[in-house]
């Protein structure tokens, strides 16, 4: 078969098993553009803005495990899409953006719609390429694909310059089944004396902790880890990112842990004596400070990554591997009718975190007339019988959202975490409706957040992805607000969203429903009509209370222990002293 | 600590800037780095050498590993190894005091003299950096007009070679 480099895109694309292509045209993709107007199989997703190609594919990758694919235009296309690359980069999704450039006897002559994508995107990417010759075109995406989702994924960029892609020089085109790269091959395996001592570590344990991160998700193993933890007893806690590869209803899994994390979660992170932590990085928003992070506790740490490992808390048993092979492998071990572990200190161990779990540590107080966040994610969660696909922006509706909606399933907790991007969660949203049209989508938001990539509601009406965007009003940029609330003696700097669009008459004007929920009685109806209507995208503006804050929180430079708890909760645990309980 | 990183890398346009990237984006320190083509036109060999605390160092050759340029690296600084700097020196040579001074000086640190005019030596001088250094200060800082020290390179003693 004779292509042409654009044909060569395509096709490799296809044969690839690539139905999504997510992007925006200009001078250097013409030839490709035109070449994907001559066929149908591949559908083209025409965004608003280069930003949401890139978070839209993000969100279809993270919602399908698939690679998610881009092409944006040279020069603004290419830094456009840095920030959703960099959204991926941090989450380690798997990402192919292909980036025009211009011709290659121009590069480096500040052409027009030029610049060094290559250059620009390498902090930023897992590995990028420049496609200098045609013959190796389609070797070179092959390694794209390969890089992006093998060992730790992440975004890789090919920049292709416009000649590369010239409709009238065609080559013979086979489609690379493999690719070998003698620089590249990341270990799966994990060592078996490793997981050997793990085992038998775990085993010994009094106060044992499961701390589990994004890494189980991205490697699948979500059974293999519930069949791991009902095996042992112990108690899990998950990260943001890691929420539902656990079930976040089964009564062994205490909550989200970190910054905004559950008060038993943190507890028992400070008090257990062994720590395995599966596919999670130790970020800074989970561990606080280092120097008081799990102080009694011996540390398993299971990362395909080597450099995740006692790279800021150190590990006293690495296992370097796919979390999927070690847990089974893991598995292998405890597949015995008895365990011998300690029984009674377990049982005291839950004991005590059972009396950490009274104090409801995610409670909230009810105002008379007011909306609080919290019962709107609740309600999202009623109605939508917590089986929704949830993504989310950056804010206190994001904590809102991962402590209120418990997920069941991984791939259904759709939020930027690493990098915290706001803009991220309605181009996420339709990649995820795109990936599975039958299922209920919504975007928890905030008005600060939506309006950083609300043109893609225009998106949405194209490509009829109905999403419904739960956006939680507090007319502040509210997660800042909070901080300067509790850190700046209440100075609000630069974080009331005056004059906000009419997000009802918004939704309206792109072709969407708008509906606005100001009273608390009307929440339920609305929430309800909202998912009713099957095939509308909704925008569900909901006036919410405007002083609440996310509890508890840890503070920066406070230790997992020392967890600021809400004015309620405050309350509820002097009462529960004077009554002489444990807290 | 000191440490010296041999690499072996992709011989591809973007390779050292990533790694030259890497350094300054996760804040390390960069001492000395080498790099030219190998006897296999694919592949360029690399010494970069650097300092930092345990911690450091493990994240520094992690991080260079997970390149996807370096096909092969190795710390040598644990084990046997040899570390060679070439440096040029050029020195004010007037008088015929000056320049016996620098040439019997030369010859106490077994430099060779490669360029002469009337009123200059360029001196090449291969060693150890201390070597390097050792000879700078012996000469006069007033004399030396230009240096130029190529960073230090390794390998390995004895049958262990860093290859694929
Ligand atoms: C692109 C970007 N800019 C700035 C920030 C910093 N930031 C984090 S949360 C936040 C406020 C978000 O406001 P809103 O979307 O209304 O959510 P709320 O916290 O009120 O729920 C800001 C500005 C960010 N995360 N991303
Ligand atoms: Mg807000």
């Amino acid at each position: 078969m004779e292509l042409s480099g654009s044909e060569i895109i395509i096709q490799f694309l296809k044969d690839e098993g690539v139905k999504h292509l997510f992007g925006y045209p200009g001078g250097a993709v013409l030839h490709i553009y035109d070449a994907l107007h001559q066929q149908d199989d591949l559908q083209h997703i025409l965004v608003r803005h280069e930003q949401g190609a890139t978070h839209a594919a993000d969100g279809y990758a993270r919602a399908t495990g698939k690679p998610g694919v881009c092409l944006v235009t040279s020069g603004p296309g290419a830094t456009n899409a840095v920030t959703g690359i960099a959204t991926a980069y941090m989450d380690s999704i798997p990402l192919v953006v292909i980036t025009g450039q211009v011709p290659s006897h121009a590069i480096g002559s500040d052409a027009f719609q030029e610049v060094d994508a290559v250059g620009v995107t390498r902090a930023c990417v897992k590995h990028n390429f420049l496609v200098k010759d045609l013959n190796k075109l389609a070797e070179t995406l092959k390694k794209a694909f390969f890089v992006a989702t093998s060992g730790r994924p992440g975004p890789v960029v090919v920049d292709i310059p416009k000649d590369i892609t010239a409709p009238h020089i065609k080559i013979p085109y086979v489609y690379p089944e493999k690719v070998e790269m003698r620089s590249y091959n990341p270990n799966l395996k994990g060592h078996p004396r490793q997981i050997k001592r793990a085992v038998d570590l775990l085993l010994s344990a009094k106060r044992p902790m499961i701390y589990t991160g994004g890494g189980v998700i991205m490697s699948e193993a979500a059974n293999e880890l519930r069949e791991f933890v009902r095996k042992l007893g112990y108690p899990i806690t998950q990260t943001l990112m890691g929420l539902g590869a656990f079930p976040g209803t089964d009564p062994q899994f205490i909550g989200m842990l970190g910054m905004h994390g559950t008060y038993e979660s943190n507890m028992a992170m400070h008090e257990c004596d062994v720590l395995i932590a599966i596919g999670a990085r130790f970020d800074d928003r989970i561990t606080g400070v280092t120097s008081t992070f799990c102080p009694y506790a011996q540390v398993i740490h299971i990362d395909i990554d080597p450099a995740s490992i006692s790279k800021t808390v150190n590990a006293d048993i690495p296992i370097v591997g796919d979390v999927k092979d070690v847990l089974s492998a893991m598995n292998v071990l405890l597949d015995k009718p008895e365990l011998p572990i300690d029984k009674s200190a377990l049982e005291a161990w839950w004991n005590k975190i059972k009396s950490w779990q009274s104090q409801n540590s995610y409670a909230y107080e009810n105002k008379p007339g007011l909306i609080q966040p919290q019962a709107a994610v609740e309600e999202l969660y009623k109605v939508t019988g917590g089986d929704a696909y949830i993504t989310s922006d950056v804010g206190q509706h994001q904590m809102y959202a991962a402590q209120f909606y418990p997920f069941d399933e991984p791939r259904r907790w759709i939020n930027s975490g690493g990098l915290g991007t706001m803009g991220f969660g309605l181009p996420a949203a339709m990649g995820v409706k795109l990936a599975f049209p039958d299922k209920d989508v919504a975007c928890v938001t905030g008005e600060g957040s939506i309006q950083m990539c609300i043109q893609e509601l225009s998106t949405c009406l194209q490509y009829d992805t109905p999403v419904k965007i739960i956006n939680l009003n507090n007319r502040y940029l509210g997660m800042v607000r909070q901080w300067q609330e509790f850190f700046y003696e209440k100075r609000y700097s630069h974080v009331y969203m005056d004059s906000l669009p009419d997000f009802v008459k918004l939704a309206e004007a792109y072709g969407h429903v708008g509906i606005r929920v100001e009273d608390p009685k009307d929440l339920h109806d609305a929430m309800k009509e909202a998912f009713a209507l099957k095939d509308r995208t909704v925008f569900l503006d909901i006036m919410t209370d405007r002083e609440a804050n996310v509890y508890p929180m840890i503070s920066s430079g406070k230790a997992h222990n020392e967890m600021d708890l809400s004015p309620l909760q405050q309350k509820i645990q002097a009462d529960m002293k004077a009554r002489g309980e444990t807290v | 600590m000191r440490h010296i990183i041999s690499l072996l890398v992709e011989n591809e346009s973007g390779a050292l800037s990533r790694i030259s990237g890497l350094f300054s984006a996760r804040g390390y320190n960069i001492e000395s780095l080498t790099v030219a083509t190998t006897e296999d036109p694919t592949l360029s060999r690399m010494t970069i050498v650097t300092s930092g605390s345990d911690r450091i160092i493990e994240q520094i050759n992690k991080q260079l590993n997970k390149l996807v340029d370096v096909v092969k690296l190795q710390d040598f600084t644990e084990g046997n190894f040899i570390e060679r700097e070439m440096m040029f020196v050029k020195v004010k040579a007037q008088g015929e005091a000056q320049r016996s001074e620098v040439k019997r000086l030369s010859d106490i640190f077994r430099a060779r003299i490669i360029d002469v005019t009337d009123t200059t030596f360029c001196i090449e001088l291969t060693g150890s950096g201390d070597k390097l250094d050792a000879y700078i200060n012996s000469l006069h800082e007033t004399n030396v007009i230009e240096v130029v020290r190529s960073g230090s390179m390794g390998i390995l003693r004895g049958e262990k070679a860093l290859t694929l």
